[in-house]
């Protein structure tokens, strides 16, 4: 094992990390199972980011990271927002039963 | 092996667990928990790339607002249908071939990039350093972020207005 890890170390966790929440995005019929999924593939983008600052020894990724962290939070604040409207409209939060624009 | 490969290893592990615990775990409740773990266990990999600023970040905003949202989203939509708040995955065939291929192309491209930097040392302190281009370099982008939290607080505040 080596005495430190390396930047492709880091950059296959967040591959995998990625994977996953893909994997929870596509199999997932609850849009806030949906939501978390994407939850996990934002963190892999996150890590990738730190990681690659890191190796690099510029702060730029950090700031990066920071504006993505904070946009992601936004972003899932406004989504369940969404989801809690639109149950309350069509009383299911079930991916598959909102098919209001299906021609 | 050093302390820093042992808690890598450590980490990977809890990370992925809790991870592939989020997408599977049929009860959405659970799932929530889970993703917290997740989250926590993103911040100590920030912590391992020597940065306890976006570890407490992450604390804050990820694991402390998201999860807190996410439960709250769950009690209003999963209450009125009665106590059943478990959920199914369909698909799952497909997706595991959908995420299995995307998988695959990202570690061949991984695996072929000639990463062979050394991990520099830790020149000052990063900390001070994002600060530093948050508001020099990245200021306008900065005050554009301010901008997007009011538009989402409005338009979070629209949402959830009582129906008239």
């Amino acid at each position: 094992m080596p005495a430190s890890v390396s930047l492709q170390g880091y950059l296959i966790l967040a591959a995998v990390l990625f994977a996953v929440g893909l994997f929870g995005v596509v199999t997932r019929r609850n849009t806030i199972g949906i939501l978390l999924g994407i939850e996990l593939m934002l963190n892999a983008v996150n890590i990738n980011l730190v990681a690659f600052a890191r190796f690099n020894g510029d702060a730029v990724g950090m700031v990066f990271t920071v504006f993505t962290i904070s946009i992601t939070v936004a972003e899932v604040a406004l989504g369940l927002a969404l989801v809690i409207l639109i149950f309350r409209v069509r009383r299911t939060a079930i991916a598959d039963h909102l098919d209001l624009l299906r021609g | 092996m050093t302390l820093e490969t042992v808690g890598f290893g450590v980490v990977a592990t809890v990370l992925l667990a809790s991870s592939l615990a989020v997408v599977l775990t049929p009860n959405l409740f659970h799932a929530v928990l889970y993703l917290a773990a997740a989250l926590v266990a993103t911040g100590v990999v920030f912590l391992l790339l020597d940065q306890p600023f976006l570890f407490a970040v992450q604390l804050l905003l990820y694991a402390g607002g998201v999860v807190t949202i996410a439960v709250f989203a769950i009690v209003v939509t999963e209450r009125l249908v009665g106590d059943r708040i478990t959920q199914t995955s369909r698909q799952i065939f497909s997706g595991f071939i959908i995420a299995g291929a995307v998988l695959v192309g990202l570690l061949t491209f991984i695996l072929r990039a000639p990463l062979t930097r050394p991990r520099p040392p830790l020149a000052g302190d990063f900390t001070r350093a994002i600060g530093d281009a948050v508001l020099t370099r990245f200021v306008l982008s900065f005050e554009l972020l301010g901008m997007l939290f009011l538009a989402a607080l409005l338009g979070a505040l629209y949402f959830a207005r009582p129906d008239d």
